[in-house]
């Protein structure tokens, strides 16, 4: 399939970025299309906050095409911002304004941003809205800054670990902002740990481990047919725990249960869940790296990029 | 089509002044400081009765007026704005304003403004304070205060100038007070703020004239002390065209420091 730009929101071919010698970013083709939440899944230092850093226009790139909204974000001027949303992994600020004062006061800086107060109810703030950001909880503050990135009414919307701190009732009021804003068209790349919010939220996925894309794929599909083959348990007469994949529990369970002349004891099916197909992706991508000689640069640019989220600022 | 500069800039000043009134240690180490100085040294030296030359003799609270004006314009300029900031570059608020429309240039006429609004109220405070709680004459000639304004503009445009370059001297927002205190400490002892500009030894006076506080200083004084302490000065004499170049110098210096080091967030290799 060849999208046309439009339909595109991001574009990215042969994206490298060395620190010293080391590809934290080895070589990552991907297109976003408008519309769809996108979420870049892969553990710590993999590459994925340098090459999200890149779109967003914070790092330059060693090499490789980038667009974003028909756009390089290297050469991104001001009205280009003006149609992004970015809700960085840490706020921090001193806080010194109410939560409505410093909302109000970003509002101002985009064209056509929204009713400062529906996005106040919409991240559920109404009550502390008078309240200086200095004082609320990290969960709270952490609501602040994802208002902050929807106040513009951006296109396209970059998601850094959004929830982290939140409790599970602001989890799923969360959940249903980001469904409302997909529902408005907005496009969203979501960079999360949070297995099943990703699972949740978005479209497709891409799995990012050592610089590279192992796999990107729809959130049911990511990992192959063969890794979301369900897997039946049960323990036996003898004690033991028994484990089979099949594509047709039902019918294993049934001759479970004829063989044994009853109820299997502590009988489960399990679908395997995004988690542990990510997990799958990620463990059988590191056993290559550790047989594989030639994997050395994988284990080199994972040592890299974590150099690189070191010497990010701490902002 | 972002929004307009001007418009995001004055909406940066409002935002920046009632954080600055928000911010306890700014509020005292940058505003009040200058006021705390004078009620110290107008009551240290009190018992010295009147200084100057003979004829020209005035307060020692008179003295120290024009030298915590330069004093404010330098905290409010140079210090408020370098912790300022290099604060704001580690916390992540330059980060954030950086991925949003937010014109550099508006970032800038909100600090600036900032410093405009709070140095002019602190100004204005400062001659209340004098002329009301300690009794000193202030000057009467129009020309007298021709000379105040430019000095009090130029002075503390130079400052807002030289507290951003500065901004990008601390490695962290945690050293930026600890860098830059000691350094406005330093220029304040040399350069007739805290001590009485003539007990300075020539060679001291040569090095702090290579900074422009001791310009401003000087600027302060030709307005708010008597005919007479000019003989007091370098070469006899107020040098208000020296203080105007060195001030100018300076504040292109300034801008072009700050042009050269300003990121929104630290850059990588």
């Amino acid at each position: 399939m060849h999208p046309t730009p439009s339909d595109v929101a991001v574009r990215i071919r042969g994206l490298r970025k060395v620190y010293g010698g080391i590809a934290a970013v080895d070589g990552i083709d991907l297109d976003i299309r408008s519309g769809e939440t996108f979420a870049l899944l892969g553990p710590n230092g993999a590459g994925k906050s340098t090459t999200v850093e890149i779109l967003e226009g914070y790092r330059t790139r060693t090499a490789g095409d980038v667009a974003v909204l028909g756009v390089d974000p290297a050469h991104g001027g001001r009205d280009w911002k003006s149609r992004l949303g970015i809700v960085l992994q840490t706020g921090g600020e001193t806080g010194l304004l109410t939560v409505r004062e410093v909302l109000r006061h970003f509002a101002g800086l985009y064209p056509n941003p929204r009713d400062v107060d529906d996005v106040i109810a919409a991240v559920g703030l109404e009550a502390k809205a008078n309240t200086r950001v200095a004082k609320l909880s990290g969960g709270q503050q952490r609501r602040v800054d994802v208002a902050l990135g929807i106040v513009g009414r951006p296109e396209l919307l970059f998601l850094d670990e959004p929830t982290t701190g939140f409790d599970p009732e602001a989890r799923q009021q969360f959940w249903e902002l980001i469904r409302s804003l997909k529902a408005e068209g907005t496009t969203i790349l979501l960079t999360t740990h949070y297995l099943d919010e990703a699972a949740q939220l978005a479209d497709r996925a891409g799995v990012i481990a050592g610089g590279r894309l192992l796999d990107v794929g729809g959130i049911t599909e990511i990992g192959g047919a063969e890794a979301r083959v369900p897997v039946v348990r049960w323990i036996g007469a003898e004690g033991r725990t028994h484990e089979v994949r099949t594509h047709e529990p039902g019918r294993v369970v049934a001759s479970i249960v004829d063989a044994l002349g009853g109820e299997p004891r502590a009988l489960e099916v399990i679908r395997p869940t995004l988690e542990d197909v990510y997990l799958g992706l990620v463990r059988s991508a590191e056993r290559a790296a550790a047989v594989n000689p030639g994997a050395r640069t994988a284990e080199h640019a994972t040592a890299a990029s974590t150099a690189a989220d070191a010497e990010e600022p701490a902002a | 089509m972002s929004t307009n500069v001007m418009t995001q800039g004055s909406a940066r000043i409002g935002v920046e002044t009632r954080m600055y009134f928000r911010a306890p240690d700014t509020l005292f180490f940058t505003f009040l400081f200058p006021f705390v100085m004078l009620a110290i040294f107008s009551a240290a030296f009190s018992a010295s009765g009147e200084v100057g030359p003979r004829g020209s003799e005035i307060s020692v609270a008179a003295l120290y007026l024009p030298a915590m004006l330069a004093s404010g314009i330098f905290l409010s300029g140079v210090q408020n704005l370098a912790i300022d900031i290099a604060l704001e570059k580690s916390n992540g608020t330059l980060k954030r304003l950086g991925g949003t429309p937010l014109s550099p240039v508006a970032y800038f006429l909100g600090k600036i403004g900032q410093v405009f609004v709070t140095g002019t109220l602190q100004a204005t405070l400062l001659i209340l304070a004098g002329w009301l709680v300690l009794g000193i004459a202030l000057p009467t000639e129009p020309e007298k205060w021709v000379t105040f304004a430019w000095v009090f503009v130029l002075g503390l445009t130079t400052c807002a100038l030289i507290g951003i370059a500065l901004s990008a001297l601390p490695r962290s927002g945690k050293s930026a007070a600890a860098v830059v205190i000691p350094i406005g400490l330093i220029l304040q002892f040399i350069s007739g703020v805290y001590l009485q500009w003539n007990m300075l030894p020539d060679w001291l006076q040569n090095i702090a004239s290579i900074f422009p506080l001791k310009w401003i200083a000087q600027g302060m004084r030709s307005v708010f002390l008597p005919d007479g302490w000019e003989a007091l000065e370098q070469n006899e004499s107020w040098n208000l065209p020296g203080v105007a170049i060195a001030l100018l110098v300076w504040l292109v210096v300034g801008l072009l420091l700050s042009r050269l080091t300003f990121r929104w967030i630290r850059r990588d290799a």
